[in-house]
């Protein structure tokens, strides 16, 4: 037999092992930290989660690709994997812990492999180990991607979660809404701030629309211009919109970047501005006792 | 040639409520339709006693520069011709794109639907 | 969800009025379809409409290419705007806001360069114009099969 057609069939010979030793390999496996350490149920449970990847890894192998992390062999298994990586790193194991657990996964198999063989260290009987040891190596690879996304996706929604719960719109009084401002404006924030107050002003037909940066750092210009924005948004819905809460040390920024706030309606405080908005929808808050006692 | 825009009405309807003008436009409006109806407006204003103009554009879901230009346009050739124009109902999405483009719309007076404009109308007229 | 099984490239015609309104139509449909939000849209719409303008009104006409976008972690959007006509004699000049030769309120490119995340410009006297537009879909990373 020539090297090469002994390198074309390792695979095949690889995925047919797999595939026939599938209880014994799976056997072994269950009993690594990876498997037991996620599959706390039952032993059963662990030993099927084991089944399911070396299903998968005998799919790859007798599609030949051993090497590729995007094996559609993969597919079915990488939820799973997923899922493993995620409960490991929640048991505060770091990203290469979990690589070194995957990779101890492959001693038992290539062992188990090496058995086949009338001759265990005969060439044959290498090259398969070889291909083995290579589809496990893609293995650990494809693990660590899955944990790799699991936590970009987290925090993302995270990111997200923060942004929504960061931008509360409140109704303050019949046709008046408003939003405290808290914490550093970016880009995205005041994206998120001007969409859900614009939104508010439609569902409350709101006709006055406050923006408080009482709890807001620093004004930049770029923070200037995103308030500038969404005054003129609000405008253009009909909605006219206060900004306050600028703090004596954030209207002297202002005034020296030379930003012109002069098309903005401002006032001191959110009461101020609420004030405001009352009175020009003809509302008049007074002390109930004040009447009484004038009585 | 050119294929017929599907839901488009040849024309857009104005409708006289007493010596108010309202204006409904709803979907894609095509460059000259709006020309058109900066014609149709003026020649109303100009025949009739006409007091204000109420444009509803809450089933608009884009205005560009040149819708823009024509709305801004309605409301100075009204006001020369001594009546107000209200835009009414300008959805969210169609209010930041058009700040982010850069038209702010000075000129215009706002109101966040047709019964607000209708109101807005009758205080100042009185 | 496959990464190949997206549509291709769609051209359009733009020579008339009622071009500009199909293009608006088709760019708000793509735009959907590949997970634009509503203000994503809206702006992508208005930005088309702003080009095609241009490409009719300045270019004597011309076509639009719009190619769905997938760079593995994001989903975009790629608009180019391609005429034969005159071409702009000073770019600088016509990306100022404000600047207009045809009557408009001189916001076309200006304004669409700020409605999406890539712009350029490729024109030359004489020979017409290409302008590019590309946004992408606000920062969710792409989901895979399975992972959760």
């Amino acid at each position: 037999m020539s090297e090469q057609d002994a390198a074309a069939s390792a695979p095949q010979v690889v995925s047919s092992f797999l595939e026939q030793r599938k209880e014994q390999i799976a056997q072994r496996w269950a009993d690594a930290a990876l498997f037991r350490s996620v599959f706390t149920i039952s032993r059963d449970e662990a030993v099927e989660a084991c089944k399911a990847v070396v299903d998968a890894l005998s799919e790859v192998a007798v599609s030949g690709q051993l090497e590729n992390v995007s094996a559609p062999g993969f597919t079915d298994v990488r939820d799973q994997l997923g899922r493993m990586a995620a409960t490991r790193t929640r048991a505060g194991s770091t990203p290469g812990q979990i690589a070194d657990e995957v990779a101890r996964l492959r001693e038992p198999v290539v062992d188990l492999l090496r058995e086949e063989f009338a001759d265990p260290a005969g060439p044959q009987a290498h090259e398969s180990a070889l291909a083995l040891t290579l589809l496990l190596g893609t293995l650990r690879l494809v693990v660590m991607e899955t944990a790799l996304d699991a936590n970009a996706e987290l925090i993302e929604r995270q990111r997200q979660q923060l942004l929504e719960v960061a931008t509360p719109v409140i109704k303050l009084w019949e046709g008046t809404v408003a939003v405290p401002l808290i914490g550093t404006l970016d880009s995205a924030r005041s994206q998120v701030v001007m969409e859900s107050l614009l939104e508010a002003i439609v569902d409350q037909r709101a006709r006055y629309a406050i923006l408080d940066i009482t709890g807001v750092p620093t004004v930049d210009s770029l923070v200037a211009q995103h308030l500038m924005k969404t005054v003129a948004a609000a405008r253009l819905m009909g909605a006219e919109c206060i900004v306050s809460g600028i703090r004596p040390a954030i209207a002297q920024t202002i005034v020296q970047l030379g930003i012109d706030l002069g098309s903005v309606l401002t006032r001191a405080s959110l009461a101020d501005a609420l004030a405001y908005a009352l009175s020009r929808q003809g509302i008049e808050v007074s002390r109930a006792d004040a009447g009484a006692s004038a009585r | 040639m050119n294929q017929p825009t599907p839901g488009l009405p040849a024309q857009i309807p104005v409708l006289a409520l007493g010596d108010v003008l309202l204006v409904s436009l709803q979907g894609e409006l095509h460059d000259g339709m709006a020309e058109q109806l900066q014609h149709d407006i003026t020649n109303r204003i100009s025949t009739s006693r006409v007091t204000g103009v109420v444009i509803d554009i809450s089933g608009v879901d884009m205005v560009d520069s040149f819708l823009g230009r024509v709305l801004a346009e309605i409301a100075s050739t009204a006001r020369l011709l001594a009546a107000r124009t209200i835009l009414a109902g300008m959805r969210p999405a169609v209010a930041i794109t058009l700040v982010e483009l850069g038209l702010t719309l000075p000129g215009l007076v706002t109101a966040l639907d047709v019964d607000r404009a209708m109101e807005l109308l009758s205080q100042r007229g009185s | 969800m496959q990464r190949s099984g997206q549509a291709s490239a769609t051209s359009l015609p733009i020579g008339s009025d009622a071009d500009l309104a199909w293009v608006r139509q088709h760019v708000r449909q793509c735009a959907a379809q590949l997970g634009f939000g509503l203000v994503q849209q809206t702006k992508l719409v208005t930005a088309a409409s702003e080009l095609a303008r241009n490409t009719l009104v300045y270019g004597g006409g011309g076509r639009v290419e719009v190619t769905p976008l997938d760079n593995g972690r994001s989903r975009g959007l790629s608009m180019s705007f391609i005429d034969s006509g005159p071409g702009i004699r000073d770019l600088e000049l016509a990306m100022t806001d404000g600047y207009t030769t045809g009557g408009g309120l001189g916001l076309g490119l200006s304004g669409a360069r700020r409605l999406v995340h890539e712009f350029s410009v490729d024109t030359e006297p004489g020979r017409g114009t290409t302008v590019t537009a590309v946004a992408w879909v606000a920062q969710v990373p792409a989901s895979r099969p399975g992972v959760r």
